[in-house]
């Protein structure tokens, strides 16, 4: 039996599927808007505390504890602060554009947390209703565009407010959220290919229960969490989170060390730096809840939790949820704590040259899985034809791997026949001369010999 | 596709947004060329893709829609961005970006308009579409690209992929002539 159909059986009544959405009356869609909009302002006020607490605990240090009662009120002080602080608008901007950055990077945030399930359905205000605003066939493409348009308000940050900072921030920005959300998107395949769907509810829902693998007669029982099952999908999409919200090891956009303060070098701190900020925090929180909905079991209890049979009823799913996130969260700050941020080209080479090929590997495999466990699929033709493009893939790699070392020995010969040349003959501007860069030291003739290169 | 022709008056909400996406596609797709302000033609650009990822969600074609959204405003525009950027990206009016062609160049696109809108009109002038929501879902469009449409969808795969290769070729410096 399939792993859809098992799950599609054993799933509760209360599980939201696609049709239960869009039929709440317009009072609960406003409401729901409402909370989610509330809940996420509140949870970035809050956000920002936990991370300097957690942060300053994890160097050593208290962190903020003036403002309330454990620093608790400190975000508030700070927003207060630059609610009230002068707006400065740089002279020579483009004045639109400088506006509307910041409300591009807001919007889409917020938008994509539309599509994020919270909960089974419940009775609100006598409406059953999922606790999820809603849902599409295609949701987690949605999340994703999200993240591809938010792009526009760092680019159009660093562009409009006319700084050579703010414009290489936002150039780093633009080439760097690019690429890793390549990545990203790659690494939700996986998790399409095993749910069999794109609607966020289902991926939920089929991660209910872990169905199991039979080989031969023995039927070993699969994890139902994809972050297990796909362990790899999952560490890629890790790495990309970290990437696609600019957070560090990969924080080069706002890269302070080099670029003052990248996109945002302009925006004084006034409150259009604090809705760069709230954008930021909110595209952390909108990753995490991904990484949650499709790696993690979504508002699905954890295992100790999930014995006790109410766990995935009711308004209870919200804390298990709320969990996870605190959780997530915290990884964030951890990896801030421990991390020294990369290199430009290291970000680049990562990106490119081993999470989207790795990436692409992978999701070969996990094809040819389930093509073999597929119902009436000659097992026998599928196999050959992983062995062909294995072997292809093989002989592509050995060929670029000869020619660059060819190509690499070529050049330390060349390197090596100069430097005899330079023993042999002392004025032609090698030994024993002593190695100064002045060009008249050498005589114009000479050959650099660059770094790197014996 | 039905052959009840519905009225053309009385138009429902549907085709009302539809119409008005399609307003602002074309207005925009005005604005990127008349534009004296080279960074705010390429947004746009945006705002023309976006309408036309509405138009599609009018249709219900979500999925084409937020591939549209994917593609070519998160990266094709960015790209386009990117590269202005790289180059000069001047803030305020430049004076030279008026092409000597302009004439022709208008021709050919209100040409190609015309060719265009004649064929669609004369192909499905009576043929009606019902619009089921659901059916632009992934599932649906991976069977019908799958089965019906795998070798056109596989012809565009190579030729991308000897674009992208050519890509490659022409910017990388240490990749020598054969000669």
């Amino acid at each position: 039996m399939s792993l859809m159909s098992m799950t599609l059986l054993a799933a509760p009544a209360a599980d939201p599927t696609l049709d239960d959405f869009g039929h709440d009356p317009i009072g609960i869609v406003i409401l729901k808007s409402v909370v989610i909009f509330v809940v996420l302002m509140l949870g970035v006020l809050f956000g920002v505390w936990f991370e300097r607490k957690l942060i300053s605990r994890m160097q050593n240090r208290y962190g903020p504890n003036r403002a309330g009662k454990f620093g608790l009120l400190q975000s508030v002080a700070d927003g207060l602060k630059m609610g009230l602080k002068e707006d400065l608008m740089p002279r020579t901007v483009d004045k639109v554009i400088y506006f509307i950055a910041p409300v591009v990077l807001a919007v889409p945030a917020f938008l994509a947390f539309s599509v994020i399930p919270m909960g089974p359905k419940v009775n609100m205000f006598g409406v059953e209703t999922p606790l999820q605003l809603t849902d599409l066939p295609v949701a987690v493409l949605l999340v994703l565009a999200m993240a591809s348009i938010g792009v526009y308000g760092i680019v159009l940050a660093g562009w409009g407010s006319r700084s050579p900072y703010a414009m290489l921030g936002g150039l780093r920005a633009s080439a760097q959220v690019v690429s890793y959300e390549i990545a990203m998107g790659l690494s939700f395949v996986g998790v399409f290919l095993f749910a069999g769907t794109l609607s966020t509810s289902g991926i939920v829902a089929a991660q209910a229960n872990g169905g199991s693998f039979a080989l031969g007669d023995v039927d070993i029982p699969l994890p139902s969490w994809y972050m297990i099952l796909l362990i790899p999908s999952f560490a890629i999409y890790v790495i990309t989170m970290l990437g696609e919200t600019n957070r560090v090891p990969f924080d080069l956009p706002e890269g302070e060390g080099e670029l003052v303060g990248g996109f945002q070098t302009e925006y004084s701190n006034s409150l259009k730096f604090a809705v760069i900020m709230l954008a930021e925090y909110v595209n952390v929180f909108v990753v995490s809840a991904v990484s949650i909905t499709l790696f993690m079991g979504g508002w699905r209890a954890p295992w100790p939790i999930s014995m006790w049979d109410g766990a995935n009823t009711g308004y209870w799913p919200l804390l298990w949820f709320f969990l996870k996130m605190v959780l997530v969260f915290s990884f964030f700050i951890w990896a801030r704590a421990s991390l020294p941020r990369v290199r430009y080209d290291q970000l680049m080479s990562l990106g490119w040259k081993i999470l989207i090929p790795a990436n692409l590997a992978w999701i070969l495999l996990v094809a040819t899985m389930r093509a073999m466990r597929l119902d009436g699929v000659n097992q026998t033709v599928v196999l050959i034809l992983g062995a062909v493009v294995l072997a292809g893939a093989l002989a592509i790699w050995l060929r670029f791997d000869t020619t660059l070392q060819r190509r690499r020995e070529a050049k330390a010969a060349q390197v090596e026949a100069e430097f005899e040349q330079l023993q042999a003959e002392p004025t032609a501007g090698g030994f024993p001369v002593p190695p100064l860069d002045l060009p008249h030291y050498h005589g114009v003739g000479r050959k650099e010999v660059p770094s790197g290169t014996n | 596709m039905t052959e009840a022709v519905p009225s053309y008056l009385s138009p429902t909400g549907q085709e009302i947004v539809f119409l008005l996406l399609g307003a602002v596609a074309v207005g925009a797709g005005l604005l990127v060329v008349t534009t004296r302000q080279l960074v705010h033609a390429a947004l746009w650009l945006v705002v023309c893709f976006g309408a036309m990822a509405g138009c599609y969600l009018v249709l219900t074609a979500e999925f084409v829609a937020w591939v549209q959204v994917l593609i070519y405003v998160g990266a094709v525009v960015v790209l386009l961005l990117f590269g202005i950027m790289l180059t000069r990206a001047p803030i305020g009016r430049s004076a030279d970006l008026d092409s000597g062609n302009k004439t022709v160049a208008a021709i050919v696109a209100v040409a190609t308009a015309a060719v265009l809108v004649t064929v669609v009109i004369d192909g499905f002038r009576t043929a009606y579409t019902p619009l089921d929501p659901g059916t632009g879902a992934a599932k649906e469009l991976g069977s019908t690209i799958f089965r019906n449409w795998v070798l056109p969808f596989e012809a565009l795969s190579v030729l991308l992929l000897a674009a992208l290769i050519g890509a490659i070729v022409i910017s990388r410096t240490d990749i020598r002539g054969r000669n």
